[in-house]
């Protein structure tokens, strides 16, 4: 049983069984509020999953990409949660979620902010059903996009808005699983944090 | 115990406003633990806090952050009676890292939670002085650091602190790090000005004192200003540069300092007095400036002001001062804050509990 918080887009945040599946999900899309709503949803979802934090074996997380105020407030958030818990947590590619269950090759593109955006390519499901990523997650123009994916025209592109938190830890489910390799444990921003830093000091006279 | 007075609660603070990831602990008001994780040696190489390698370096610290202050505490999650956050003022990217993680804490351990206002949290530092002396109010507090200048006037550290004035466009040591980067020292500035001020002259250069002159003074009467001199500063230096002579940088130094020190006192003891309040407080980083506080020292005897000033490491940013509010508001009776309170970048100093 995971507790699975994604922040990469809105906030989502779902309780998950391997074997019984989605136990509760909730969902806001509004991607200004992550820090004021990730409390009430958590324990709203194991409010209606009825779930006791002890039942839980871990915290899955969505890694990202995502633009980096939000994002970071879902990691945080899953790391002291499984500090306070006593419960590891499990990285995701938040990208691996959205390809999650896809049978054809698929490119998923989430927006970046700053007129860019994240992509993953997928060739599609591995024999477990989990997704197979061939490249990515990057991050570039959208005009840019066919030319940074080989192959684009091959794929069905799936702009997504938001990022499941039950795919999310379902899919985490899965790859534990199959023993399969986790998430590294660094957010996936894919963006240096300096790029609007000022050179030195101008002259006053 | 007496009837009437609450149990010494044990809290746990979070604090993520600025550029140090703290974590403290306290019972009541002893402090049992305080972990400072700070970013500033990635911020050197930028001449000052960027928000974004903060909040980055806030999520990765966090965690060790954490389990260090409960080892040095020597308590578990499960005995504390509450855990507190800072929700702001500060930089918002940072301040939501400390806000996510500790409403999701607070969900995991089912401990109640209290959301507090990062400036009465360094007014709140002062109870945990190590010498038991307990603090006196209502007292007037110069809160000065690299992200705030401000002047308060506390009534009650839990129910009633008024904004007298604060920085209306630079914090001074904001100030400190511009003039130290134009004299080709290092960040931060305040420790470098102080070392370069060494043998100068804080007379030699008179830099104009900000919100000073009388028609400022009715409008700004305790507000800060500190582009101006930052500003003078620079043009002084250039015009030395400029005519091929030497910068005088122990000169410039010390009295730049001077100008700093001269506006904080000044504003703050014409608050002592036009309140009537004999007690001065100081806190925030700026307050490890020597000057600072020997000037302090010298105007509040001069004027029969009580001063007080915390320990160094409760007078930076902290975790510790958090844990301190938290546990007095929580002794005083207040209800936890819930769980729907966001991170606020202006939170006012009257919101003392979000
Ligand atoms: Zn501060």
């Amino acid at each position: 049983m995971l507790l699975a918080i994604d922040t990469s887009a809105g906030t989502s945040v779902a309780v998950v069984d391997r074997d019984l599946g989605v136990l509760a999900e909730l969902t806001e899309l509004d991607t200004r509020r992550h820090a004021e709503v990730i409390g009430s949803m958590i324990a709203e979802a194991l409010r209606l999953s009825g779930v006791a934090v002890t039942d839980l074996s871990g915290v899955a997380v969505g890694m990202g990409p995502g633009p980096f105020t939000g994002l970071r407030v879902g990691i945080a958030a899953a790391r002291a949660f499984a500090f306070g818990a006593h419960k590891p947590v499990v990285p995701v590619v938040s990208h691996d979620a959205i390809a999650f269950g896809a049978t054809e090759p698929i490119l998923v593109v989430t927006d970046a902010r700053r007129r860019e955006v994240y992509w993953s390519a997928y060739s599609g499901s591995d024999e477990q059903g989990l997704p197979v990523r061939t490249a990515g997650p990057g991050l570039v123009r959208p005009d840019d996009l066919p030319g940074a994916v080989a192959g684009y025209e091959g794929y069905r592109r799936v702009d997504a808005e938001s990022v499941s938190g039950a795919s999310i830890g379902l899919l985490a489910e899965g790859l534990y699983l199959h023993k399969r390799a986790f998430a590294g444990n660094d957010a996936l921003y894919l963006r240096s944090p300096d790029i609007y830093v000022s050179a030195g000091p101008k002259r006053v006279s | 115990m007496t009837a009437g007075t609450a149990a010494e609660r044990l809290v746990l603070g979070i604090e993520t406003s600025c550029d140090e990831t703290g974590i403290g602990i306290v019972r009541g008001s002893t402090l049992l633990a305080n972990v400072i994780s700070s970013s500033m040696e990635e911020h050197a190489r930028y001449g000052g806090v960027v928000p974004e390698v903060a909040a980055r370096a806030h999520l990765e610290a966090l965690e060790p952050a954490l389990r260090a202050a409960l080892t040095e505490a020597g308590v578990t999650l499960e005995e504390l009676d509450a855990i507190a956050v800072t929700s702001g003022p500060g930089l918002s990217g940072a301040l939501m890292v400390g806000v996510g993680a500790a409403k999701a804490l607070a969900v995991a351990t089912g401990k109640p939670l209290y959301a507090v206002n990062h400036l009465v949290g360094h007014v709140g530092a002062d109870v945990l002085r190590a010498d038991g002396t307990e603090i006196e109010l209502p007292t007037v507090a110069l809160l000065v650091s690299g992200g705030h200048t401000s002047l308060l006037l506390v009534r009650d550290l839990v129910s009633d602190v008024e904004l007298l004035g604060e920085t209306i466009d630079d914090a001074a040591g904001e100030a400190f790090d511009k003039v130290a980067r134009l004299l080709g020292l290092p960040y931060p500035g305040g420790p470098e000005i102080d070392r370069a001020a060494v043998g100068g002259d804080p007379k030699a250069i008179r830099f104009p004192r900000g919100l000073s002159l009388r028609k400022d003074m009715e409008k700004h009467r305790y507000d800060f200003s500190f582009s101006g001199l930052k500003t003078a500063v620079a043009r002084w230096v250039e015009q030395k540069r400029d005519s091929g002579e030497e910068v005088p940088v122990a000169d410039v130094a010390a009295s730049f300092r001077e100008a700093v020190a001269d506006i904080l006192l000044t504003k703050a003891l014409a608050a002592c007095a036009d309140t009537g309040v004999k007690r001065l407080l100081l806190g925030g980083g700026v307050v490890a400036n020597a000057r600072i506080r020997q000037l302090a020292t010298e105007r509040c005897a001069a004027a029969g002001i009580e001063l007080r000033i915390p320990p160094l490491d409760l007078c930076t940013d902290n975790g510790a001062m958090i844990a301190a509010l938290g546990a007095q508001l929580m002794q005083a009776g207040h209800a936890p804050s819930g769980l729907d309170f966001g991170a606020d970048s202006t939170l006012p100093v009257t919101t003392i509990q979000a």
